[in-house]
């Protein structure tokens, strides 16, 4: 591409350069100091100033329409256990604890899964099988959220309620999780449903860590006579951090998702040590609600539980970018440009 | 060599067939799930879809209709959202890869990451309260607005990483024969990075494509062809959403048709991108 | 150079794209009149979206210089967007309240269209003939109190009848819905304790239950798990063909839910209705009166801004009330009662534009 550069004649920059020392905002913007260059620059700031304003508009917007549930409840909106829109009595609770839950059933379940997947595709698998393979997990991040809700609906649910959630009271019946009344549609498919959207992105990031990590690392521990796996858990050992963020990244994804959960979560405002009962999550109550909110308290108590679940996935993907930076930081500019 | 050693050694051989063996069937395990759900809506889809369905617009129960206006519509807003999201993104990617390299840009691509996190139904409530309530009725600006705000960030940081690829031998090639910078970045930079960055952008568009809760209170939805900016408009996703939560089986399945339709146009993207990128790399 | 004039062509292709959309934009007006088409939006109550959808369809055929558009979002959304005048009528199965009203800028006007009902549908394995119920025991139901389905309460309405010794699972609406105010607003009239501890609305506190969106999703729940309960509305339940309860009305008569027996409680009512149509008529005397029963509306500001599309809404109601009618029972919706028609009709001869009334 570069061959096609025709040399250049005397630059326009270098005509223009005279002028511009008069100017300063081109100084400031061009290390050349060519207008072309300010306006490119100036464009592009434009753009990245755009993010800045979204960002901190969402922030003002939904602090501004929040303002009044903020002064009526206080800290105390996150403690309280009732949501009543007919009384006007706001808690978030129920929905914090069936957000973390149904979160955390799904990691648990998708985290296992993703890091074989991620296993499987950069350690074992030949590369002709790898990337079709690659494909095909990374399919299920492309189903959208309502899609997975009316399958979620139709199969998953009654799968669940004839098949798993039966076994389950069986044999881990004894702890109050797997306890009470079997439906199909609560707290436990919800993560299930959870697990199956959040796998191809733990999968895929946790497969950019182990790429990552130095051939030489894998290339030692085999000369040590260590067995296939022996090497994988060296590399994992390396991967460690990456792969935490990995896992919070689609921690951050699970607390977010809306449409899928919302169909088969049963929708309650409850709090119940049961895995088998109804439960809410922040996402969902937004989505049941915010259209039909017509008095003041109500919508603004539903656009609080939206700012905070703004912060939340804020912070967590916050967190999630730091800590796989902290891998694939050193590699990704360098070693993979050449 | 003693017992132990060779016990010891099968244990080791055991543990590596189990846990590579582990390995695999977790990938197959998620592919068979893939399959069930697209197999699913595959079989519910096609057995309620037809010609007609995809020329109609919609109709009351019971007088069949379709979904034309809703595939029109849902085209219409990624178009809108491209024009408005991608020379955003991609101009803001470029900045964070040519110029990015500091405290500012560090910033302002962890902002970014993070945008991207925000859930959509965030975006949408975003959108309604900043243009619908303004202009008292809803549009498929509104629309386009909310699908672009959920493109700007992927845009951004894949062009951004596609950016980095190019060699900066290239970049400092065509500075030393004298090229201002932005024609570096325009005219070598950026076509040597293209294939990557259409990419990211079709990767964006598929992402929005199956959008529902942005569009509900933004795009609305409307029984009509709509070519209009500033009138309500049909989409795909908000159209499954309306049949799924109707009281008539005939609308049902209609809306596994139209979930067939949303899915076809979802996977030709991503096949797409997949043709581009194997060439590519 | 053909490298960057590539690129340049790209960019000046991409600008006159969107110029060519911006004035497409442009020539799209604020929905008044290109070829005299005048368009307006509607939105708000899922319930009768088949039977306005019905309508628009009917109507656009009679009028080809009318286009309305309506969008089911459910009724407090009708309620709260008619609020914002983000469309030009909303829609809602429950009357607006006092302090809803008071929150609009202007005098908004409730026109009821059809009647419907709320009906109990169940999941029960093994019985045959309907179940059948006295209020107190939906109350008990509704509230957790009766736990089990071969409780005596139930046992009492339902003489012969093999109940299984199994939980009730109760299924309401997650989402705020009409529905749920017809349902709770009658609870509350036959159970004081359901009014002191829940009271009526959109989106209750329920005591018990899980929760589905949309008619859909209750019924979904229903039909997918045994030993459940739950109320969805009677179009629902008869295209479902799902078993729905007689219940006990206030003669003491179980009442199968049917459109004679839910126009018979409205007939009821018409002399007591007042002057602005907002009523209840759940819990209706009358022998053959269905209980749970009620109006839904069409919400309309009074003083119109845009006298053509004013005349527009005005005329498409009028034709709805009398004309419209007739489609109603097909698709499961009780007709008004001449008497309720006849006020409706006052109501919207009062619709003004700059102080004239649109209909002579």
């Amino acid at each position: 591409m570069a061959t096609n550069i025709e040399p250049k004649r005397p630059s326009p920059a270098d005509e223009y350069g005279a002028r511009a020392r008069s100017f300063n905002w081109r100084r400031m913007l061009s290390a050349t100091g060519s207008t072309g260059d300010a306006v490119f620059r100036l464009i592009l700031l434009g753009s990245v100033l755009l993010i800045l304003a979204i960002i901190a508009m969402m922030i003002y917007q939904m602090a501004a329409n929040s303002a009044l549930s903020l002064k009526q409840f206080g800290f105390g909106f996150l403690k309280g256990r009732t949501w009543n829109p007919i009384r006007g009595e706001f808690g978030a609770l129920p929905f914090i604890y069936g957000t973390v839950v149904s979160s955390i059933i799904a990691l648990i379940i998708a985290v296992p899964l993703s890091l074989g997947i991620a296993i499987f595709l950069v350690e074992q698998a030949p590369r002709r099988a790898a990337r079709p393979i690659a494909f095909l997990v990374e399919l299920l991040a492309a189903i959208p959220s309502v899609v997975y809700g009316l399958w979620g609906i139709f199969v998953l649910a009654p799968f669940l309620r004839v098949h798993v959630e039966p076994f389950l009271a069986r044999w881990l019946g004894w702890l109050p999780l797997f306890q009470g009344t079997i439906t199909g549609i609560g707290l436990f498919t919800g993560g299930v449903i959870l697990a199956i959207m959040i796998t191809p992105i733990i999968s895929a990031v946790v497969r950019d860590v182990l790429a990552a990590v130095p051939v030489s690392q894998r290339e030692a521990a085999l000369a040590l006579g260590a067995t296939k796996w022996e090497t994988t858990r060296v590399v994992l050992a390396n991967a460690a951090s990456g792969i935490a963020g990995a896992i919070i990244l689609g921690l951050g994804r699970a607390i977010g998702e809306t449409m899928a959960v919302t169909m088969v979560i049963g929708n309650r405002p409850q709090i119940s040590a049961s895995l088998f009962e109804p439960s809410y999550t922040i996402a969902s109550v937004i989505a049941n609600e915010f259209t039909e909110a017509t008095e003041d308290l109500y919508l603004s108590a539903l656009v609080e539980i939206g700012l905070i679940l703004f912060l939340v996935t804020f912070i967590i993907n916050g967190i999630a970018k730091l800590l796989v930076w902290s891998v694939t930081r050193g590699t990704s500019g360098t070693a993979r440009a050449t | 060599m003693s017992a132990q050693v060779v016990r010891r050694k099968n244990s080791r051989r055991f543990v590596n067939t189990l846990m590579t063996s582990l390995a695999a069937a977790c990938a197959f395990a998620v592919i068979i799930v893939l399959a069930l759900i697209l197999g699913y809506i595959a079989w519910q889809g096609l057995s309620s879809i037809s010609l007609q369905f995809l020329l109609d617009t919609p109709k009351p129960v019971g007088e069949g209709g379709g979904i034309a206006n809703a595939i029109v519509g849902t085209l219409f807003l990624l178009c809108l959202a491209s024009l408005i999201g991608l020379p955003f993104g991609i101009a803001a990617g470029i900045y964070l890869a040519e110029f990015g390299d500091n405290l500012s840009g560090t910033i302002v691509r962890f902002v970014t990451d993070t945008l991207t996190g925000v859930p959509s139904i965030v975006v949408g409530v975003f959108v309604y309260t900043l243009i619908v309530l303004p202009q008292k009725h809803f549009s498929a600006l509104a629309g386009g607005i909310a699908l672009a705000l959920i493109m700007i960030p992927i845009v951004a940081r894949t062009t951004e990483e596609m950016l980095r690829l190019v060699p900066t031998s290239l970049r400092e090639g065509a500075l030393a024969l004298g090229a201002p910078q932005w024609r570096v970045t325009m005219g070598v930079v950026l076509p040597a990075a293209a294939s990557g960055i259409a990419t990211g952008a079709m990767l964006a568009i598929a992402r929005v494509s199956g959008e529902t809760a942005p569009l509900l209170f933004t795009a609305f939805g409307s029984r009509f062809f709509n070519i209009y900016l500033d009138q309500p408009m049909s989409s795909l996703t908000v159209q499954i959403y309306n049949y799924a939560i109707s009281p008539y089986d005939e609308w049902h399945a209609q809306a596994w048709a139209a979930t067939l339709v949303l899915m076809a146009l979802i996977l030709t993207i991503n096949m797409i991108v997949r043709f581009f990128t194997r060439k590519k790399f | 150079m053909p490298v960057s004039s590539n690129i340049k062509r790209g960019v000046v292709a991409l600008l006159l794209t969107s110029l060519l959309l911006l004035a497409a934009a442009c020539s799209g007006n604020q929905g008044g009149g290109t070829a005299g088409v005048v368009r307006l939006q509607g939105a708000g109550a899922t319930f009768p979206n088949p039977l306005y959808q019905k309508w628009l369809s009917e109507y656009g055929k009679l009028n080809q210089s009318v286009r309305i558009d309506y969008q089911s979002i459910g009724s407090g959304g009708g309620i709260k967007q008619i609020q914002e005048q983000t469309v030009d009528f909303g829609a809602s199965d429950a009357p607006m309240k006092d302090d809803d009203l008071k929150k609009a800028s202007a005098d908004i006007l409730h026109i009821p269209t059809v009647l419907g009902a709320v009906v109990l549908t169940y999941n029960l394995s093994g019985v045959q003939q309907p179940l059948r119920f006295s209020p107190e025991t939906i109350a008990d139901i509704f509230l957790g109190k009766i736990k089990r389905w071969d409780d005596d309460k139930i046992k009492a309405d339902n003489p012969g009848v093999a109940l299984p010794n199994a939980d009730v699972t109760v299924v309401h609406r997650s989402d705020g819905s009409g529905t749920s105010a017809v349902f709770t607003d009658y609870l509350q009239k036959v159970s004081p304790e359901w009014k002191e501890k829940v009271g009526t609305g959109t989106s209750p506190q329920w005591p018990v239950g899980i929760g589905g969106k949309g008619n859909e999703g209750v019924t979904g729940q229903i039909k997918q798990t045994p030993n459940t309960i739950g109320y969805v509305e009677l179009a629902y339940a008869v295209q479902n063909k799902l078993p729905v309860s007689f219940i006990k009305n206030s003669s003491g008569s179980f009442i199968e839910p049917s459109l004679d027996a839910v126009t018979a409680a409205a007939a009821e009512s018409v002399q007591t209705t007042p002057e602005d149509l907002r009523v209840s008529i759940t819990n209706a005397a009358g022998a053959q009166a269905y209980p749970i029963s009620s109006y839904t509306y069409i919400l309309v500001y009074k003083e119109q801004r845009d006298a053509a599309k004013g005349k527009a809404l005005a005329d498409f109601l009028w034709w709805a009330i009398h004309d419209g009618e007739k489609f109603a029972r097909d698709l499961q919706y009780a007709p008004l009662p001449a008497g309720i028609v006849k006020r409706a009709e006052a109501k919207i001869n009062s619709i003004t534009s700059g102080g004239k009334p649109l209909r002579q």
